[in-house]
């Protein structure tokens, strides 16, 4: 395992006695070379989850381990520098991920200078190679982001993490702020660089459609825990949990016949908050399946193929 | 047409820019019948959103112009009302809710004031009154304990109830046609599926049409009756939902189709991306607005705009595509094999 969580937790503190549990005991693995997609609703907790795990937020408890190292719970200076190297991210928004008063040069140079082994006009042909390989022209790089468009931008986002030439990336929503033309487009580049550098990657998204296309297996998060995880064509069509299978349901599909047969309930209710959560399941007060005990008992993860764990007590 | 109670046609919108004219909408022509769901798909800067706003009346004028074209509703023209006169229209006949809910609300007012506002302005309905209706609409768009609600302001509300507080105060004049721009974009899929629910369910209960404005081809799927694809502010194609998924006949439509993964796209099957991007609507193209990204680009597509072409007697479905005009050889088996399209040029 390339990369790997146990209970990982990531608690904010919002106020007196406010506990925002965004992250609440995590576990997870990722493989060498894998895509993991991460699904949920938003305030879910899967960008927490993802920004924790490379060290970005401290974490509140709990275990991370890259390459069977732990990683420290808080982040120092040094770590931050270590780990970057191998562990990177692309972020949702192109719009305020890149400093607008820094050049594309600066913006995606700023980490193999930092890392302090290359000189100025080697930092330089790299930042056009890349420039190069994520679609954009060498000469892009002295002009600043808003001369781009988002889907440039998202790019240079790309070229940024990449150029480090990372082992394990997370990609948060690197697609959902792109027209659909353009979402190809990334995701192509993507698959590129997953092959050529082969890169281990944690995938999350909210189209449900499009992490089934990308990843390799599927992990649903609900309220900062882990509801379903297993191959991504086996949660997508068999999906086992009372949520994942509303949440896919509610996908709709660019099919007018389909969605014309579709007999359409839609989930009840919204996301519960995440503050002070108690015991008991995260989803019950939405769950058509509820029963007393899902209200008491914390629902354990069980195993029900042999890579595909459910949290539910119609499985335990 | 004798049932459809808007005819847009031939709308043009500038837009007055430092950098000159920007071209927003070039000629759209469309028209909604009663109680049917029309939906205009198409990527950001094709002209979509513009096109609804300048038919209700709120596109800034200047910099904004509408430069041409004809919008009757009902058979009366609105484009050319005095600003007294549009205000008793928006709103009343027309209803319309945004991609933003938090943005599009009044934060100082409670939800319920901001709707009873509304039927005080238009109905003359009194205070106390009005916000006894706004109550009601509350409750039939299904936001639970309607009278606490409509007291809280909009901080209070979460992202779906917003869209459905938005949708109570549209409806709150039973407008006969309701133009939703974007309304579940901002939404999670769970919520989104929740919000068209209610939107289909009041379609048919307030006899209302919509028009959707959308970039999502599974929302389009999922609402609409009719669909218009705009490109480089101007419908390329047009016809009912089937025609324009099942017998897709503009390239860009195509394209779009071929850039999304289908359910049943396995992963060894590479997505098909349009290359290069829109053109400059500063300068918008004099021949086909997608001839610099068509894989099936011809030289006359260039300089020559085409005309909207009727792909068969029987039906409405048209093009706007030299490969589909009359005098075109039969190419129908050219667009088979769509998802294997090689490359395009590069907009450069």
């Amino acid at each position: 395992m390339l990369v790997k969580t146990e209970n990982l937790k990531k608690h904010f503190q919002i106020g007196r006695g406010q506990n925002l549990h965004a992250v609440d005991g995590l576990s997870i693995e990722i493989a060498e070379n894998e895509i993991l997609g991460l699904v949920g609703e938003s305030g879910s907790g899967k960008s927490t989850f993802g920004k924790t795990l490379i060290g970005l937020h401290p974490a509140t408890s709990g275990k991370a381990y890259y390459k069977g190292e732990e990683l420290p719970q808080r982040f120092t200076a040094a770590d931050h520098l270590k780990y970057s190297r191998e562990l990177q991210m692309i972020f949702q928004d192109p719009y305020s991920s890149l400093n607008p008063r820094m050049t594309v040069l600066d913006i995606v140079g700023e980490g193999i200078s930092i890392q302090g082994q290359h000189t100025q006009s080697q930092v330089k042909e790299l930042v056009a190679e890349w420039l190069i390989k994520v679609g954009l022209n060498a000469d892009h790089m002295s002009r600043y982001p808003h001369e781009f468009s988002g889907g440039q931008r998202q790019r240079i986002g790309i070229a940024r993490a990449m150029i480090i030439e990372p082992r394990f990336v997370v990609c948060d929503e690197p697609i959902s702020a792109l027209d659909v033309s353009v979402q190809a487009q990334v995701i192509n580049l993507l698959d590129e660089l997953k092959r050529s550098m082969g890169l281990t990657m944690l995938f999350i998204a909210h189209d449900l459609s499009m992490v089934r296309y990308v990843s390799d297996r599927m992990a649903v998060m609900y309220l900062g825990t882990l509801v379903e995880m297993g191959p991504s064509d086996q949660v997508f069509f068999e999906p086992q949990h009372p949520y994942t299978k509303l949440l896919i349901e509610s996908n709709p599909e660019p099919d007018p016949r389909l969605e014309r047969e579709r007999g359409f309930v839609p989930i009840q209710g919204e996301i519960t908050s995440p503050v002070n959560v108690g015991a008991g399941c995260r989803f019950a007060d939405r769950c058509p399946s509820m029963s007393e005990q899902c209200q008491r008992e914390t629902p354990p993860i069980t195993q029900i193929a042999s890579d595909h764990v459910v949290s539910c007590h119609l499985f335990s | 047409m004798t049932d459809s109670i808007l005819e847009v046609t031939d709308l043009s919108v500038e837009f007055a820019t430092y950098g000159g004219r920007v071209k927003a909408v070039r000629g759209v022509s469309f028209d909604v019948k009663a109680g049917e769901t029309l939906a205009i798909v198409g990527e950001s800067g094709c002209g979509k959103s513009v096109t609804v706003q300048s038919l209700m009346g709120i596109i800034p004028m200047p910099p904004g112009e509408i430069t041409g074209g004809v919008a009757k509703l009902n058979g009366k023209d609105i484009l050319g009302l005095t600003s007294k006169e549009a205000n008793e229209f928006r709103g009343v006949k027309i209803g319309m809710i945004f991609q933003d809910p938090m943005t599009s609300l009044n934060p100082t007012m409670t939800i319920g004031d901001q709707i009873a506002e509304t039927l005080m302005v238009h109905r003359g309905m009194g205070k106390k009154d009005a916000f006894d209706r706004a109550v009601e609409l509350l409750d039939k768009t299904k936001i639970s304990e309607a009278a606490k609600r409509a007291k809280q302001y909009p901080f209070e509300f979460s992202g779906g109830m917003l869209q459905r507080a938005m949708i109570a105060q549209s409806l709150a004049c039973n407008p006969s046609l309701l133009i939703a721009d974007e309304p579940t974009t901002a939404l999670d899929v769970t919520i989104q599926a929740q919000i068209l629910e209610l939107m289909s369910e009041l379609q048919r209960t307030e006899n209302m049409s919509i028009i959707l404005i959308t970039h999502d081809l599974a929302v389009v799927a999922r609402m609409a009756d009719r669909v218009a694809v705009m490109y480089a502010g101007q419908i390329v194609e047009s016809g009912t939902v089937d025609e324009i998924f099942y017998e897709s006949a503009h390239p860009y439509t195509l394209g779009l189709r071929a850039a999304m993964p289908s359910n049943k796209t396995t992963r060894e099957k590479k997505l098909t991306p349009i290359l290069g991007s829109p053109p400059d609507l500063f300068h918008p193209p004099t021949g086909c607005g997608y001839f610099a990204r068509c894989p099936y680009a011809m030289k006359s597509c260039e300089k020559m705009l085409p005309p909207e072409c009727l792909l068969t007697a029987e039906s409405n479905h048209q093009s706007r595509c030299w490969l589909q005009h009359p005098d075109a050889p039969e190419v129908q088996e050219l667009f088979q094999p769509a998802r294997t399209q090689e490359e395009a040029p590069d907009a450069g």
